[in-house]
């Protein structure tokens, strides 16, 4: 492939939304309510969208016969590049919009970077997200500050899912070797860069949410390099059924 | 009021009707017309909210993003009109919550379609084009029907519903021209789901317990037999433009009549369905019934942080 680090870039970016996209799928019609079931469902359906962008221009960068569908349900599993953090099971709301919140600040921060980036396609897919992500933004922070500040119950909830999610942040904010060269190039992202604002951001909210800041520095990584944790098997056992059960055909 | 008076105000209603004009929530209505109202309008809302299970089902292991996104999109649809039925419900002076209720303890029904299990990927496409298209049929008329917000709510459920029911028919055309693997899983969709969408228009005229009043009410402005033979009539073509089997050998065209002649249907499945013993009544509503008790937390801690919210407001204002 003559330009794979743009390829791997793009895989990495659009992981984190199909891997994330998948999981809030997972919850459609189990939802604490109907307006929340709706507003689930509704990022997810963002989410893939945004995914399918990514992979169609990545499939035409690879410029060989791959798809959009092959990309996103043909890789071996060490091939997925996305963030541990979003592969992360829905053990219940607060560890469904926790984990919600924790990308969504990263995200918007991400795309408003990715609008300058010196490739067209790219600035014009983030330009285009970043109304979606900012509602997805806002609406995870104001269910972290209802559960926050809501019954003791909902914080404590709260406070643990942020507490169990809080060592798949730092990952975020890893540079990969296709990273490198597209920051080089003006097309790719410094991740490094959004770090501070992001955990003052987070922290911020955090408080107001009168929940605790976490202050553990263990963290965890290897999703970017294709080390995931165990539940990411199964979630893409469902994802990819489908073409794995009858290969080579339209649906 | 008086006996009297109560009979005067029940003409001037039923005249009313006649006119066709709509019943709006603040107009006297007599009490059946509210209770007769409530009982549909929630199940219909019921019907929704558990619809969204068999097919959410596939969500996770859609074939393509494609359809991915627009299984996603339909089922989203689906809240939504359950969102928008029950707040037309809501009108007539019962609370989601009491509905909600209801449908938890068995003394509200919802379509006993959704009691089937979706075990193929070809079941969406079913689904789409036989439920949806029967659901068409059954609500079409209620677009005109004399309550107002349930009249206005449906027109908004019917254009999304028809837009489904091609996304299915859609599905069909497609497994149906694709591999002998594909082109069989469509078939035997649509075996599974022929009869029980026949047994979704409702029992026979003569077994129709509701039907009289309804008319009357334009809550129903045909019968269910009149309704399952235009559904037939329409789906009959669409099955053999795409080289699928009904499975019913008595399947004949009747030339007199104009109208497909069809088998028996096998109304002992149907009310041990309807009587919560289908192959996935338990299941369907063990999880909505789950969805709401463990979402419970959830709701009390919006309610708790909006009161604390309100509060700070008033402690600020003075």
């Amino acid at each position: 492939m003559k330009n794979e680090n743009l390829y791997n870039y793009i895989l990495g970016i659009a992981d984190n939304s199909l891997i994330l996209g998948q999981r809030l799928g997972e919850l459609t019609g189990h939802g604490p309510s109907l307006e929340t079931d709706i507003a689930c469902t509704n990022i997810s359906l963002d989410l893939f969208g945004q995914v399918r962008s990514y992979f169609q221009y990545a499939a035409k960068i690879a410029g060989d016969e791959r798809t959009e569908d092959d990309i996103a349900m043909l890789r071996k599993e060490r091939e997925y590049k996305n963030v541990l953090l979003v592969e992360q099971p829905n053990t219940n709301f607060a560890y469904t919009l926790g984990r919600q919140f924790l990308f969504d600040v990263y995200h918007l921060a991400f795309l408003k970077e990715l609008q300058k980036s010196a490739d067209l396609t790219l600035s014009a897919i983030a330009n285009k997200c970043i109304k979606e992500v900012s509602y997805h933004e806002r609406f995870s922070s104001d269910w972290v500050k209802r559960l926050g500040d809501g019954t003791e119950e909902s914080r404590a909830k709260m406070q643990e899912a942020i507490n169990d999610l809080w060592t798949y942040t730092d990952e975020l904010f890893h540079q990969t070797e296709a990273d490198k060269t597209m920051v080089a190039e003006g097309i790719g992202v410094d991740v490094t860069k959004l770090k501070e604002a992001y955990y003052k951001n987070v922290s911020d909210l955090l408080l107001e949410s009168t929940l605790e800041v976490p202050e553990s520095k263990y963290f965890q990584k290897g999703g970017k390099q294709g080390i995931h944790t165990e539940h990411l098997g199964y979630l893409l056992s469902d994802l990819q059924y489908m073409q794995r059960t009858y290969p080579n055909m339209e649906w | 009021m008086s006996e009297e008076q109560i009979k005067s105000l029940e003409k001037q209603f039923e005249a009313r009707i006649a006119r066709d004009e709509k019943i709006e929530p603040k107009d006297w209505m007599p009490e059946k017309y509210r209770k007769t109202h409530i009982r549909q309008m929630s199940q219909h809302a019921h019907s929704e909210i558990v619809g969204m299970l068999p097919e959410g089902n596939w969500i996770t292991r859609a074939p393509s993003l494609r359809r991915k996104v627009a299984l996603l999109a339909k089922v989203q649809d689906e809240a939504g009109h359950g969102l928008y039925l029950y707040s037309a419900t809501e009108t007539l002076g019962i609370s989601r919550e009491e509905m909600y209720e209801q449908l938890h303890t068995g003394k509200a029904k919802y379509s006993s379609i959704f009691n089937y299990p979706t075990i193929t990927w070809a079941d969406m496409g079913a689904i789409g084009w036989l439920v949806d298209g029967a659901a068409i049929i059954n609500q079409v008329p209620l677009c005109n029907t004399s309550y107002g917000p349930y009249a206005r709510a449906m027109i908004r459920v019917c254009k999304e519903e028809s837009f489904h029911q091609r996304q299915g028919y859609e599905i069909m055309i497609k497994l149906a021209n694709g591999t002998p693997e594909q082109k069989e899983m469509a078939q035997d969709a649509l075996n599974r789901w022929w009869w029980p969408s026949l047994m979704m228009l409702g029992p026979t005229d003569a077994e129709s317990i509701h039907t009289e009043q309804s008319m009357k009410w334009k809550l129903k402005r045909k019968s269910n037999d009149d309704l399952r033979q235009q559904f037939i009539d329409q789906t009959v073509p669409q099955a053999e433009l795409i080289g699928l089997t009904i499975p019913d050998p008595d399947l004949k065209w009747n030339e007199e009549r104009k109208s497909y002649d069809f088998g028996a249907i096998d109304w002992d499945e149907f009310w041990q369905v309807v009587k919560g013993h289908g192959p996935m009544n338990k299941v369907r509503m063990k999880a909505r019934v789950d969805a709401w008790e463990n979402g419970k937390w959830v709701r009390d801690a919006a309610m708790a942080h909006a009161e604390k919210k309100q509060e700070r407001k008033e402690k600020q204002a003075v």
